[in-house]
Parts: C-alpha cells; structure tokens; sequence
C-alpha cells in the first residue's frame, strides 16, 4: 500500500481512537487532538527514530509536547506503537489512572510532565543543548499550540535556540487558529508570525498541517541550514475530521452527545472507505 | 556526644558563592556532564573562572530565569548535571512553575543555586530580597530544600549534591559569613541535621547564616548556666523529624532562627512536626510579614531580634513557660 495512503489510514484510526476515549471517558480536548493528529502520526510512524521496546533508548529522538492538552492523540498513538498496552486507553482520566489530561512521564515514551504552556521549547533547547554537548545526532521535536505563543517564554527559549544554533531542534506550530476563547488574531494577534520566528533566527516552513505528503516533506528537509533551528508552522483545522467540530471554537473541549459519537463514527468509516 | 569542631574565630572574608564555584569548577573538570547554567549572573554566582576555564560546560541563557530552569530541565532529561546559579529572588520566584513542572513533577535531576538569598540584597528592597524561597520550594512534592551553615558546610553540600540523585533548591548569601565549624573534617548527611551544642534546658534550631548567631547564643547563655542544644538543619526538606521529636522529649522548648519569613519556613516546619509528634513551648524568630528594613544582614536580623541578645530574652521567658506547668500549655514565670 502506498505509504501516504497507509499513514492517512492511521490519522483516521488515531482520531477514532481519541473521540472515542473523549467520548467515554467524558472529558477531553477534542479540537485540539484533532488538528494535532496529522503532525503526530507523521513524526509516530514516519519520521522519529524511536523504539518502544526500549523507550529509554540514549540515542532516540525526544518529543515533548508543549501543548499537553491535547493529550489524547498522543495518548492513541503511543498505545498503538505498543509503549503500553492498548487496553490501558480505556482508563483514560479516570480513577487512578496515569493516563491523565496532559502527557506524563510516568508512562513510557513521555519524555517530560508538560500542561502549562510556554515550557516545552526550553525544556527541548536543553535536550537539542545535550546531544550538542555529547556529539549524539538524535533530533528534538516540540509542539506548541498557537494560543500558547502568547506565553513570554516561549520567545526566550526562542532565542536561546538560535544562539546556540540548534539545527537539531525542530519546533511545530499547530496553527489552527483558535483558542479557547475566540480567534487567536482576536485574543492576542500572532501575525505575521512567521516573520517574527524568522528575525529570531528560525528557518520557517509553512505547510498545510492535514497534508501528509506535505509533512513528510517538511521533517525530512530538516535542518534547512546549518546552525539553524527550524519552524514548522502546520496551518490546521481545530476539529478536523469530524464536520461539525471543525472550526468550532465551542469545539475546544467539549464532549460528544451520544448522537454526535455516532455522527463522528460514521463519518471516520467513510473517511476510511474512501482511503480504499 | 559532639564530634564537630566548631570555630571560634570571626572574619572569614570567602562568600560561599565563591565556594560553590571553586568546589563546582572542581569536580566539573573530571565530569563533563556536570554544567553550570546562569542568567547573565555570572558575576553574582562567582562563576566567572569556570567560565573562563570550562566554557562548553557553563550555558548562560541571559536574563530569562523560566527559560534557564526549561532549559536545565532538557539538559537533566538527557543526561546531564545542570547546576543552575541565579539568584534566589527571581529564581524562587520568576521561575517558580518550571521549578514545580519541569523539575520535580517531571523528576529531572536539577539543582537550583538561589545566590544572594535571604536579604543578602540589603538596601535593594523587597524586589531583591527573598525571604518567601523556602516556604514556596518546600511545599513542591519531590524537590528538596537545603542552606549551608557557612563555607565548609557549602563545600560539602555542593559535593554531595553532585551525586544526590533528586532535584534540589539551595540557598546561599551573598557576603562572606563567618565560620562555624573549624573545617570541613565533620560528618555530613543530606536531611541530619547537625548537632552543634549538646544541651538539655532548650534547643536552638538554626539554618544558614543564623546558625552562627544561634552559637553565639548558646555560649552567652552558658554563662548564665543554661545548657543550650543547638541543631543547624541545613536540609529544610527533607526534615530530620528524628532530631527534633529527640530535642523537644530532651529539652522541652525550642527557639527556631531564620533568615526568612516567619511564616513557612524553618520555624513552621518544626512546629508542624513539634505540634503534631511533642508539643513543647516554641519561639519562632525570622523576618515578620512586611517588607524587610534597608540595612546589611547583621543589622537586619539585629532589627527583627535574630541577635545574640534577643534570643536569650526569648530563652529566658521560654524557661520560664517550660517550667510553668510542665510543657508549657501555659505560660507562669517563676520568682
């Protein structure tokens, strides 16, 4: 099967996965999950050099993500690469669980606590910092929310990744254009933010966030030049895949009625039937 | 029962600051994973041999504290040994939800320099002064918090900590304070505190800079014939319980001492173990709830009563509450 066919298949069996844990377990950030599954089942399946069997690997590349909110993809995604087993996603928020709202390094694959925003870049500075230092070619990928740019420290960590010339660091804006409130330009204007990441020292790549092909595309030019840190700017739908959660701001954490589940379901067979 | 030297000789003129430097720099020549992180406090911290010396192992991330705590945090994660040097107003405070999330909820092994602590930033007010650290650091689950006495117990609480595999705040002045053990030849244990002074009327609890005017006291009490203990609880968190439950049962009142607020810090920790384990009279000495006067340390803890003659007036009244009815539940002077 032609792999961008067979990743696609996967981002739909991610999301079905995720609505469903959402659904069950009564709480969630669906819009959030949904846009940021594309980038995820790209770098899970496709680009990181990891290894479940061993998640402590010294060599393996380092994700954190700094939107740890949207916790539920990432969540689908590791259980599907087998760091725990698949089961375990039914107690998703409930009683005792590890597996809570926000990432957790006590399960394995997460590498950092993260659900307070603007922490990710840094904490993914010191890491890129580290295999600098040890000569070790591992990459560090971090994922930010667009709201979250709102956050000072995400520019200070910003600017440390270009001073240090961190080409191994490799940050992605999930730039759906909405927080919870409203639209982001309405809340705290963002634009024109890839100008801003680019006279902080960043290359810049802008891509269509839902597109495969386009993803692929983007991680694998990395480093766009030496010495400098690269930005993914992912232009994303908040909902995506599911119709009526699509570009719904209401759609940031809300919890699907019984007939919306049924709506959703429906609408990922068809997704899928049409991937063939 | 005392094994440790004490010193009796004032005017050391070696701030511990250059002492964690020197030890640092030290042990970082044969581990290259241990770093040193600061925010454009170099200067403050003394680290400016060890970046002359060691330049691939001092990261300096400017004037950014959440940035340079994230920053230690990744570095932990991937192995390293970051020793972050900043001063202890911003970074107990501007940094305070790295320290909590990136440091001890995600358990990577950083060590937080808060230099200049306390209100070692005399006359710069209450922006530079940091006098709430410990009640902030030691209600975080998994950091530990810890004050050296002087620059031999710095030395030795630097050394350990290398090897002390859990995250950790320590707090450090700014100025040279004067000795109080005679050398670094004394047993050290992350969470005992030190026995200074064996003593059965009352217990001195002290950390850091107001260990030694708890000495002080302890000797110009002696000559009024009062046997005083004195414990240096150079770990705040965690807190050797053992030592205290042991000088309240012994001694049956305690004076805490403290270069911080007194709410929070050394003297509620005591008195929540104290209250709870073997209640006994106590006095909490520290900085009242209001910004701290201008004035250098000596004439700081003068004002708020951390003095060789404040204590002993609180001694006196305590033995008389002890004595009172027994274990102090109310206060009847005697004669």
């Amino acid at each position: 099967m032609d792999e961008i066919v067979r990743l696609k298949r996967k981002a739909v069996e991610i999301r079905r996965q995720l609505f469903t844990m959402i659904y069950e377990a009564g709480t969630g950030h669906t819009g959030g999950s949904l846009s940021n599954t594309d980038i995820l089942t790209v770098l899970f399946y496709k680009i990181m050099r990891i290894d479940p069997g061993n998640p402590d690997w010294e060599d393996r590349d380092r994700y954190v993500q700094s939107k740890g909110h949207a916790v539920e993809s990432y969540w689908a995604i590791l259980a599907d690469k087998g760091f725990f087993p698949k089961e375990e996603l039914k107690t998703f928020s409930q009683y005792q669980s590890r597996l809570i709202g926000h990432p957790n390094n006590k399960v394995p694959g997460v590498e950092m606590n993260t659900g307070s925003l603007g922490h990710g870049l840094s904490i993914s500075v010191g890491m890129a910092l580290a295999a600098k230092m040890d000569r070790k070619n591992y990459r560090v990928y971090t994922l930010m929310g667009d709201g979250e740019l709102a956050e000072g420290s995400v520019w200070e960590g910003a600017m440390a990744a270009s001073q240090y010339k961190l080409d191994n660091l490799v940050a992605i804006i999930d730039r759906n254009g909405l927080q919870i409130t409203g639209s982001t330009e309405q809340v705290m204007g963002l634009e024109p933010l890839a100008d801003k990441w680019k006279v902080f020292g960043w290359e810049v790549i802008e891509i269509d966030g839902h597109n495969i092909g386009q993803l692929i595309q983007a991680f694998e030019a990395v480093p766009v030049a030496l010495g400098k840190p690269t930005l993914i700017i992912a232009h994303t739908i908040k909902g995506k895949g599911v119709s009526f959660a699509e570009n719904q701001v209401g759609w940031h954490h809300r919890v699907p009625t019984k007939e919306e589940y049924e709506l959703a379901m429906s609408e990922f067979a068809k997704q899928m039937e049409e991937l063939g | 029962m005392i094994h440790v030297a004490l010193a009796r000789i004032s005017g050391n003129q070696i701030p511990n600051r250059k002492v964690v430097s020197d030890t640092l720099l030290e042990l970082a020549k044969t581990n290259r994973d241990v770093l040193v992180l600061t925010s454009d406090s170099r200067g403050s911290a003394a680290l400016a041999p060890f970046g002359q010396q060691l330049p691939g192992q001092l990261v300096e991330v400017g004037i950014a504290e959440q940035n340079l705590v994230g920053i230690a945090a990744g570095l932990a994660a991937a192995g390293k040994k970051p020793f972050v040097a900043s001063p202890a107003c911003f970074l107990s405070m501007r940094s305070i939800e790295q320290i909590k999330v990136d440091v001890a909820y995600s358990r990577t092994n950083v060590k937080l320099i808060g230099i200049s602590g306390g209100v070692s930033y005399g006359a710069l007010g209450m922006s530079h002064h940091s006098l709430q650290d410990l009640a902030v650091t030691r209600a975080i689950p998994g950091l530990d918090v810890m004050m050296p006495a002087d620059r031999h117990e710095t030395k030795k609480m630097i050394e350990a900590l290398v090897d002390y595999d859990r995250p950790v705040y320590m707090r450090i002045g700014r100025n040279p304070v004067d000795d109080v053990y005679l050398s670094d030849e004394y047993p050290f244990e992350i969470g005992k505190a030190v026995t200074l002074r064996d003593g059965g009327d009352l217990t001195l609890i002290a950390v850091g800079e107001t260990v030694r005017v708890a000495l002080d006291a302890a000797e110009a009490l002696q000559q009024e014939g009062l046997d005083c203990r004195v414990l240096n609880m150079h770990t705040i968190k965690p807190l050797d319980e053992v030592s205290i439950v042991r000088a309240a049962a012994e001694t049956g009142g305690i004076i805490t001492l403290e270069e911080h607020s007194v709410n929070g810090g050394l003297g509620a920790a005591v008195a929540e173990v104290v209250s709870q384990s073997h209640p006994v009279p106590m006095k909490i000495l520290g900085i009242p709830d209001e910004p701290a006067i201008t004035g250098n340390t000596a004439q700081v803890f003068a004002y708020y009563g951390i003095s060789v003659e404040n204590v002993r007036k609180v001694a006196l009244k305590l033995l008389s509450a002890k004595r009172g009815d027994g274990h102090g539940q109310k206060i009847h002077p005697r004669g």
